[in-house]
């Protein structure tokens, strides 16, 4: 496979000192889905503009299908842009939006009006050739866009922020569409998001980044299982951090004290030693619930708890729970049959949490983010 | 009383002052004004009639058509002119002065201007286009003229000139906001598709601004049309307008009626060019997002 994207030491800063992007490299494969997800100021855009030739690095190279175009003006760039608020034309149709850049690189004139057709059939669009931009929907004007930035067949499909303005229902419809495009398009695309949801359903692989760094790169089950740090921990899906001391060693098991509680985690790895401050993470689906009636799994560890909140999500309940620490501890039930709701306890009442060791990752405190 | 009365009771105590102000100074004058355009003129009086003389006499007497078409000619070359020096500036600090402090105190600087005496204005020019002027001493003393030439002032030349450097901010002000108006991102969406800054300039930017170009015309023609200071400093007896010819008949000729029947002409096409730009402007106008 391929490298269609190369990025190395990538970085700029902005006026003001202060650093957009520090030191990034990334390799992307020729067809891969990839996201740059990370939280609003985390250098992600900046990165996307670097690539799309908005912005120039102040240092790093940039590599498109093997070609160094860190010095190149964007228009001549073998990439496409959507831009977040969609940026069309307000004064020009649909049409004349999705074929502009054919019509001025001299297009035969027939073969453009052909292959804007095909691209507005592709978006389900082509009704609205003739409408203005002003007269359409959101979410059309977000798939005039697309075809406006797929149309020249670029190497790359940069998105930034594609899906932000849309409504959650349209938003979770264009997921699958751009997945499906993606698909049968054999583009490389290039999402950037912070919605991390977003980035877990249609990636092939995430990029996690903060400060401009990237933080890890993995797939999006490797990001969720294994997150490198309590900071790509917590910001894909949900978790418990604790603040614990390590008391010993067991094999790969790490037995740590947080407060009042003895928790076994697993260290995945990691190398700790007796004494070390440690930071405990744990998923909220990954916690059980143990009441007087029921057992909890072997060698569960147990925490005991108060419930102080019950959140009803409909497919699924969140409570809140008091654990003698600052922070409530999170606990998620999914609602399926086999849970008696009824038999849930109730808020104040007195439970004990029971999470197997493999559930608990343990990070060294200092790694921040 | 009605709440509904009460507040249109309040809304006319407001609205009234500057109601009856515009009633007694604009309205009124121009009903006086029409009234005169079908007076007879009998010197040393005019008597009150109904009839089209006046206007029959702008279109038969050859020095007043003459005019009219000079004053075209020359608000038109105005228009053009001030359009292709204010468009250059306003883009040029828009677009290429990246810090906004710098922006703002260049923009100060091309509206400062308008805060001089519009007389002191015209009038430097006379001293720079005279035949003892600056621009003849500079031509002397260079060794690229012999002697001092007076072909620079008292002409038609003159006065596009003049008029060109008074009504540049009125073409700046309109044009500028109109290019800030437009969307960075449409301008890199433009560059993004493969099209080079030439043809974004042309395809882009601006298509998107011409609704400022036609406000900045509209000013630079319509104040041009009725300028008559210019004229009388840098304009010479080739450089009559329309504005010089009413003017002398309220003045010396005493023919107020013809002076009123001018008048109702000049208004009319003033009125006629700003509701056209108008139009166009609107059917211009888009949503930016």
């Amino acid at each position: 496979m391929t490298n269609i994207i190369e990025i190395a030491g990538l970085a700029k800063t902005f006026p003001g000192g202060i650093r957009a992007v520090d030191g990034v490299s990334l390799e992307i494969r020729a067809g891969e889905f990839v996201t740059l997800l990370g939280p609003s100021g985390c250098g992600k855009t900046t990165i996307l503009r670097l690539i799309a030739g908005f912005e120039t690095p102040d240092a790093g190279r940039i590599l498109l299908g093997g070609r160094d175009v860190t010095d190149d003006p964007p228009y001549r760039r073998p990439v496409n842009t959507v831009f977040q608020d969609y940026a069309l034309f307000p004064h020009m149709t649909v049409g004349q939006n999705v074929g502009y850049g054919l019509r001025i690189s001299g297009v035969p004139r027939a073969e453009t009006a052909d292959r804007i057709a095909t691209t507005l059939r592709m978006v389900d669009l082509l009704e609205k050739i003739d409408s203005m931009p002003a007269q359409l929907s959101g979410g059309q004007r977000q798939r005039v866009a697309l075809a406006r930035a797929i149309i020249r067949q670029p190497k790359v499909l940069l998105l930034d922020e594609p899906l932000s303005a849309l409504d959650v229902k349209l938003r979770e419809a264009m997921q699958v569409e751009l997945m499906h495009l993606h698909e049968k398009l054999g583009i490389t695309f290039l999402l950037v998001t912070h919605d991390q949801r977003e980035a877990l359903v249609m990636s092939d692989r995430v990029v996690v980044l903060s400060q401009g760094r990237i933080v890890q790169c993995g797939t999006p089950a490797e990001l969720y299982d294994r997150p490198a740090t309590p900071y790509v921990a917590d910001f894909i899906g949900t978790s418990n951090l604790m603040r614990a001391t390590v008391a010993a060693i067991e094999g790969d098991e790490v037995l740590a004290t947080a407060g009042l509680h003895r928790l076994r985690g697993a260290a995945h790895g990691r190398r700790f030693q007796p004494g070390d401050k440690v930071l405990l993470s744990i998923r909220p689906e990954k916690a059980a619930l143990v009441t007087d009636g029921s057992a909890a799994e072997p060698g569960a560890n147990l925490i005991e708890a108060r419930v102080t909140e019950h959140l009803f999500h409909g497919h699924a309940l969140r409570m809140e729970l008091d654990i003698g620490q600052a922070a409530p501890f999170i606990v998620d039930l999914q609602l399926s049959a086999a849970v008696e709701t009824l038999r849930l306890p109730q808020t104040g009442g007195r439970v004990a949490i029971a999470v197997p060791p493999a559930n608990v990752m343990v990070f060294p405190a200092e790694a921040q983010p | 009383m009605k709440l509904a009365t009460r507040r249109r009771l309040s809304a006319l105590g407001v609205l009234a002052p500057p109601l009856l102000w515009t009633l007694l100074f604009m309205f009124v004058p121009y009903a006086i004004m029409f009234t005169y355009s079908f007076y007879r003129k009998e010197f040393p009086i005019f008597i009150p009639d109904f009839q089209f003389g006046n206007y029959l006499q702008l279109i038969q007497d050859s020095q007043y058509y003459t005019v009219f078409f000079r004053t075209l000619k020359i608000a038109a070359a105005v228009a053009v002119a001030a359009v292709a020096l204010a468009y250059p500036l306003a883009y040029f600090l828009v677009f290429k002065i990246r810090s906004p402090s710098l922006r703002a105190a260049l923009y100060m600087a091309v509206i400062v201007p308008l805060w001089v005496s519009y007389l002191l204005r015209a009038y430097t020019w006379k001293t720079i286009l005279g035949s003892e002027g600056v621009l003849n001493s500079f031509l002397v003393w260079s060794g690229i003229l012999e002697g001092p030439t007076d072909l620079l002032l008292y002409n038609q030349f003159a006065v596009v000139l003049t008029l060109t450097y008074i009504f540049i901010p009125f073409v700046v002000m309109p044009v500028y906001t109109a290019l800030e108006k437009i969307p960075r991102n449409l301008i890199e969406a433009s560059q993004d598709l493969g099209v080079g800054p030439l043809r974004t300039f042309l395809g882009v930017t601006l298509p998107l601004s011409i609704p400022g170009i036609l406000a900045g015309a509209t000013f630079a023609f319509c104040l041009t049309f009725g300028d008559f200071v210019a004229p009388v400093l840098v304009g010479g007896p080739s450089g009559t307008m329309i504005a010089n010819v009413i003017q002398s008949q309220f003045g010396i000729a005493l023919n107020w009626p013809l002076g009123a029947a001018l008048s109702i002409v000049v208004l009319i096409i003033v009125l006629s060019i700003i509701s056209a730009s108008d139009r166009l402007e609107r059917a211009g106008r888009l949503n930016l997002g």
